[in-house]
């Protein structure tokens, strides 16, 4: 469904705030459409765009190329708040590959791992240390599950692994699932009526 | 082995568990769908050609993206935006082309959907309940393992009824105590999610016990669990108990007869055995519980009514106070309010009503505050009128709607202005949550209601205490009820009774 992801190099872009909400990487009046095109232009919005609908000249992401920094590093429980997968495709759209944080709500990383965007939880030691070096190339090495910076040692990372292999493919689990549905049909059959 | 009530639902829905390289796959008794994060899950399983799997497990409501205004002589609902309309239109074919039950404007059911799931009997102890919506938790007040999902999930849900889920860890919040009476639902939550931080239940189901929890209403038990993604938990649970039967026996889909003493049999089981070990153990005693409210943009940054702002302990905390326009050290009382909104999810069911209206009853709202209450469903909307709480809202000056999510997401066209102060019951703060830049106070209804009355942040105690209709006080006395009996009896029975086949 997504493009695979495999290995990834690239600067970052750090935002530090602590509990970055969904309603800030993308405010609920942009969840009216019935597509999930086009909503970089809606990421963080409110954080790049005047009343008016112009650029803050001084807001860091609209400051930087997307194409060169596509790792966002963001202070702890990014993401927390609404289930909206339109933050994870508002993120991808703008030009993110991966997200790494001290803490990742738990929806969004669901989410997150089902559109190609890798969510990676990290130590404080190793959050500090990246973000000392933004504009440093950083490696994310899916199939090793390590990040590499320069001649730092690498640090690894956990990912689950059933993601891992989907997002290594660039495929939805939907498929897999799919394949499960005659044990599916086993389970409703095999269900006594009064537990539901 | 000793289980949590948690483990009990998770095992009864285990297609296949979990292994070291793939997840468990997990049924799904009940899948509610609105209309903001399902129409790209339809366009998946179109794209793919798979039908709904199960229709007779999948109900839909309008709610996110509807106007809370009556339609006009035209008969035109007036939609904030096209590309709203176009979304609930969207939904209503989608609902027509899968024979999914749709709740929609010319049903009698409508209403925001985890408050129409309860009171329809869909939601039911020992179910897993999943919604496009992270607010499901509020059906684990019931004993359901009920969670939000996004959207992608909600296509594998539509196109095989189950989810691939690891097994999240499972904590225990226990509030013990009485609860003085003026003490709400709303208040345990923000004083749970204050001790639990905003983070600090995230990778947890939390179960909620102890005496405190016991003693709340179906209703109170509901605004407890809906607020556990405040915490970071994607679910919260409650045991069953006589309350949890009563409060559903006679509702639509709910067994009937000799099937209903059998399902409650089996519900009654579902508790956490004694000896039954959790990752994490919180307790909270219930009695220090006072009337709470948030002074921040997260929903733990909540303290006791009348507790001054907090000096900063980060840059966080110094950012939220400055976007709020609080001084540490000052109260937050001191700030004239402009906007209270009474509804949600949270607390737009009946006894939150009544609760907003034993407070405003002979009172007024206070010139240049608007106050606008917005019934949680049809249901609630019939029910509270036919006991007069519309003329209640209507006479001390605040606007009656028809029901919808309105000012809590704000998507609708009901939202708060820049830098405008409301006090609100929903369940977010977030900056920009209820328009952009809108500032959010977090309480209950009483809260909100007085401070409606003064204009400012208002502990609502003193005009509990002087309600000219004491009778009436119904929410707050079923807070400290004891019985099931008085939750079952003929006056807790309104909702849904008058539709039940």
């Amino acid at each position: 469904m997504s493009e695979p992801f495999k290995i990834l190099t690239s600067q970052a872009v750090v935002l530090s705030q602590a509990n970055i909400d969904t309603d800030q990487i993308i405010p609920a009046r942009f969840l009216t459409t019935t597509t999930r095109e086009g909503l970089g232009k809606a990421a963080f919005h409110d954080w790049r765009y005047e009343d008016d609908g112009s650029a803050k000249p001084e807001a860091v992401l609209n400051r930087i190329d997307p194409a060169e920094r596509r790792i966002l590093l963001a202070g702890p429980n990014f993401a927390c708040g609404s289930s909206r997968e339109h933050a994870p495709w508002a993120l991808v759209d703008y030009g993110f590959r991966a997200v790494i944080s001290t803490s990742i709500a738990d929806i969004f990383t669901s989410n997150a791992l089902k559109n190609g965007l890798l969510p990676i939880e990290v130590d404080q030691a190793v959050w500090d240390d990246l973000a000392a070096y933004p504009d440093q190339p950083v490696t994310i090495d899916l199939e090793a599950r390590e990040i590499r910076r320069g001649a730092a040692a690498p640090v690894a990372f956990k990912v689950e692994s059933f993601a891992r292999q989907c997002l290594l493919d660039g495929v939805d689990p939907l498929g897999w699932l799919q394949a499960r549905l005659p044990a599916i049909e086993s389970y409703e059959a095999a269900r006594r009526p009064e537990t539901v | 082995m000793s289980k949590t009530l948690f483990d009990k639902v998770w095992d009864r829905h285990i297609v296949s568990p979990q292994t070291a390289d793939t997840p468990a796959v997990l049924y799904i008794d009940l899948h509610l769908v609105h209309e903001v994060t399902s129409p790209q899950a339809f366009s998946e399983i179109a794209a793919r050609g798979l039908p709904v799997r199960r229709p007779d497990r999948t109900f839909a409501t309008l709610d996110h993206s509807t106007p809370t205004l009556p339609a006009g002589a035209d008969g035109q609902r007036p939609y904030f935006t096209d590309a709203a309309r176009a979304q609930v239109e969207t939904l209503e074919a989608n609902c027509a082309r899968h024979g999914i039950d749709l709740s929609g404007w010319d049903s009698d059911d409508r209403g925001v959907v985890h408050v129409m799931g309860p009171e329809l009997g869909l939601t039911q102890p020992g179910m897993t309940v999943v919604c496009g919506d992270s607010h499901t938790a509020t059906h684990g007040a019931f004993g359901a393992l009920a969670f939000g999902i996004g959207t992608s999930e909600v296509g594998h849900v539509l196109a095989t009824q189950c989810l691939l889920q690891n097994k999240p860890k499972a904590m225990r919040v226990t509030v013990n105590g009485r609860l003085q009476p003026s003490v709400s639902g709303k208040d345990v939550a923000l004083a749970v999610i204050a001790r639990l931080g905003f983070g600090g239940g995230t990778g947890y189901v939390i179960e909620y016990a102890g005496d405190a929890v016991r003693s709340l209403d179906m209703e109170g038990r509901m605004t407890l669990c809906n607020m556990s993604i405040e915490a970071g938990a994607r679910a919260g649970m409650i045991a069953p108990d006589a309350f949890t039967v009563a409060w559903l026996q006679g509702r639509r889909h709910t067994p009937k007869g000799v099937a209903f003493a059998r399902a409650a049999a089996d519900w009654l089981t579902l508790k956490t055995d004694a000896g039954a070990v959790f990752d994490a153990e919180i307790e909270i005693d219930g009695a220090a519980i006072r009337p709470m409210a948030t002074w921040g943009t997260t929903p733990d940054a909540g303290a006791p009514i009348g507790a001054p702002a907090p000096s900063p302990r980060n840059a966080s905390d110094e950012k939220a106070l400055a976007y709020m326009g609080f001084t540490p050290g000052e109260a937050t009382t001191a700030h004239p309010v402009d906007v209270v909104f009474i509804g949600s999810c949270t607390n737009g069911r009946l006894p939150d009503l009544r609760a907003a209206a034993d407070v405003l009853r002979g009172r007024k709202v206070r010139p240049g505050v608007r106050m606008l209450v917005v019934p949680g469903s049809e249901a609630v909307r019939r029910d509270a009128e036919a006991e007069g709480l519309d003329r209640v809202f209507i006479d001390a000056g605040a606007e009656w709607r028809i029901p919808g999510c309105s000012m809590c997401i704000a998507m609708n066209g009901d939202f708060v202005a820049p830098g405008q102060l409301a006090v609100s019951t929903s369940n977010r703060n977030f900056e920009g949550r209820q328009g952009k830049g809108a500032r959010t106070i977090l309480a209950s209804p009483a809260t909100a209601a007085a401070s409606a009355v003064t204009g400012y942040l208002t502990d609502p105690r003193a005009y509990l205490g002087h309600s000219p209709h004491e009778r009436d006080r119904t929410a707050s006395e079923s807070i400290g009820g004891q019985t099931p009996l008085k939750q079952g009896g003929a006056a807790r029975q309104p909702i849904g009774a008058n539709t039940n086949v």
